[in-house]
Order: structure tokens, then C-alpha cells, then sequence
């Protein structure tokens, strides 16, 4: 592998422009050794934000060809057709400067949902046994592998248009807790993820489903919390 | 928020219906357009007939119901309108399909 990459990159704040640079391409080059390359080489001006480097920390999405990817794990090969990348900062966040976007309403929306567990037990008592088969714990296994990337949330035309929404991550977090036998917080973080802004709003496109580097689904979490809402609605617990 | 479970729920349910009614008027269109239609056909079957009252006046129902629900976040997602006064309107969308459709199934089977 070898020639050069040309590369528009983002540069500014929600007042910006894209701004050209050429980078050699090398061997299983991946999309965030392109932008380290240009930050170190080029043009040490340019924000951008990343930790861990694979795949882990959830901190290095950004919008590559139009398309919410995490950086660290998409090579260049797969992406970059004719040689061409063009990055932004992820869609439906605030931008700071460059490619990095304030995660601060992503995360306060996870609050919103009441994504942190709550149980009944203490630490003298015994651990809990969930037996692995049980459909509450596959239920809740296929969507708790999630790095908080923000990459299904930028994916999300919902979001864009109701910008309340809170969006796959958060609702496929609570999902997993409401999924959780443990947790003692279920009917009041139905109440908190149902209606308008909530799971009622998700309209099935699965785009999240599409782009989540997990392969996770939060389009399935979303209509298992629209089950359980329904289902506590119904028993009026709501 | 309960009320959007409820109208969830409502939109559900009204869907369950609808796809029986839109599957009997469909198959009852095909059937009454063999060989021509004419207004005095279609009277002979509907007119006086209980049944196709009760049909159609469920289909309506149904439709009043599933159709403002899907409305609202439309307005809200493409208008940017929400609160009391896209929720009045809604209402109102409902009871003027409610009013046009039951108009129509009363002349038609009354």
C-alpha cells in the first residue's frame, strides 16, 4: 500500500469550513492514524479526541463519508473509495471545535433514562444468581455491550428532529436495566423513558441498528421497552 | 408519561383493526367491481343492511382514532409544533375524520 490520501477535515465550530490535506497511506491504516497523522505532522492546531485506540473507550466516532463510524476501528480500505476521506464531527451534538462534539447531552439524556442500576441487596448478602439461559438475562446481554460511542445517536434522524429524544443509547440502556432482575428502579424508568421524547418516538427506521460498531441492536430495545411500557400501562403500575 | 402509552397503545390496537378493514373493503372493491359499477348497485347491498353499517362504522372509528396519533409527531418532527395547541388540533383533526366518515357511512347504509 502506498500514494497518498487526500483528506478534507472539518476545522471551526458550527461556523467552519472543510479544510484539504494529504497524507501517505500506509498498510492497515485506520481512519483516526490519518487524523493523529495530520495533528502530528501537519497541522498540530487540529482538535480531535481519542483514548484507548481499540475499540474499548467510545470516545473517537466521528462522521467519515457522510457515515457515524468509530475511527479507531474502521480502516482506511473499507471507507476512503478513490482515495477520498472527508471528516466531520458525529451529527446531532453540539461542535466544540474541529471534530470534537459536546457529549454532554448524549450522556445527561442517559441520566434521564435512569440508566444506572438500582438494587434491593447489600453487600452481606450472596450473589445474585441469574441463570444465563433466562430470557430477562439474554435479553439483557444483547445490549450491554455498549461503549457509548454516540455513533447510533449521530445516526439518528429522530434525534435531528426532535432534538428531546433520547435516543438509542440511552433507551438501550435502560432496557437493559429494566431487563436486569437485580434492579428495583423498573416502573419508575418506564415512567421516565415512555412518551414523546421517549421510546413512543422511535420510528423503526433502524439506523442505529445499522451503524452501532457493537453490532448492537437498540432498535430491539426500544420495542421491548415499548412492550414493557405497554405491558405495565396495562396492569396500571404506570 | 402515561398519556402517550395510552395513545401508543390506542394507535396499536387501531392498527390490529384497520388491517382487517382495509383487508375486507379491499376484497369487497374487487367483488362489487365485476362486471360494472353503478350507484343503484351499490345501494341495493348497503342500504338497510346492519352489517355493513356496523363494518363501516368501526372502519371510521378506527381511522379517527389511528390517524391523529400517527399526526402528532409528524407536526411535531416536520413543524416544530407541540404542546396544547398541536394536541387541540389533533383533536380536532379527529373528530372531522370521525364527522366526514360516519356522514358518508350513514347515507351509504342507513
Amino acid at each position: 500500500m502506498s500514494g497518498t490520501l487526500r483528506v478534507s477535515v472539518w476545522r471551526g465550530a458550527v461556523a467552519g469550513h472543510l479544510q484539504s490535506y494529504e497524507v501517505p497511506r500506509h498498510p492497515s491504516q485506520t481512519v483516526l492514524d490519518v487524523v493523529t497523522h495530520i495533528q502530528r505532522k501537519i497541522d498540530p492546531t487540529l482538535a480531535y479526541r481519542y483514548a484507548c485506540r481499540v475499540g474499548m473507550c467510545g470516545s473517537c466516532a466521528m462522521t467519515v463519508n457522510g457515515v457515524p463510524r468509530w475511527t479507531c476501528r474502521t480502516h482506511v480500505d473499507k471507507v476512503a473509495a478513490a482515495g477520498r476521506l472527508e471528516l466531520r464531527p458525529l451529527r446531532n451534538l453540539p461542535i466544540v471545535r474541529d471534530l470534537v462534539t459536546d457529549m454532554r447531552t448524549f450522556f445527561d439524556k442517559w441520566e434521564r433514562a435512569q440508566g444506572h442500576f438500582e438494587g434491593a441487596a447489600t453487600k452481606t448478602d450472596d450473589f445474585a444468581r441469574v441463570a444465563p439461559d433466562s430470557p430477562a438475562r439474554q435479553a439483557a446481554d444483547a445490549g450491554i455491550e455498549c461503549i457509548g460511542c454516540g455513533v447510533c445517536y449521530a445516526a439518528c434522524d429522530v434525534v435531528s428532529w426532535n432534538p428531546d429524544y433520547l435516543g438509542p443509547a440511552a433507551l438501550n440502556r435502560a432496557w437493559t436495566l429494566v431487563s436486569d432482575v437485580r434492579d428495583t428502579n423498573s416502573v419508575e424508568r418506564l415512567r421516565a423513558i415512555a412518551g414523546d421524547a421517549g421510546c413512543h418516538a422511535c420510528h423503526t427506521h433502524m439506523s442505529c441498528t445499522e451503524r452501532c460498531p457493537k453490532h448492537l441492536s437498540p432498535t430491539a430495545s426500544i420495542a421491548g421497552l415499548k412492550r414493557a411500557v405497554a405491558k405495565a400501562a396495562l396492569q396500571g403500575k404506570l | 408519561m402515561r398519556s402517550d402509552t395510552v395513545l401508543w397503545i390506542a394507535q396499536r390496537a387501531s392498527a390490529a383493526v384497520l388491517a382487517l378493514c382495509v383487508t375486507v373493503h379491499l376484497l369487497t372493491i374487487v367483488y362489487a367491481v365485476r362486471g360494472g359499477l353503478t350507484a343503484a348497485e351499490i345501494f341495493a347491498r348497503t342500504r338497510g343492511n346492519a352489517g355493513w353499517l356496523a363494518f363501516y362504522t368501526v372502519f371510521v372509528i378506527a381511522v379517527a382514532v389511528h390517524a391523529p396519533i400517527g399526526l402528532r409527531p409528524v407536526l411535531t418532527e416536520w413543524l416544530g409544533w407541540r404542546g396544547r395547541t398541536r394536541e387541540w388540533f389533533v383533536a380536532a383533526f379527529a373528530v372531522a375524520l370521525l364527522w366526514m366518515g360516519m356522514r358518508a357511512v350513514l347515507v351509504v347504509c342507513r
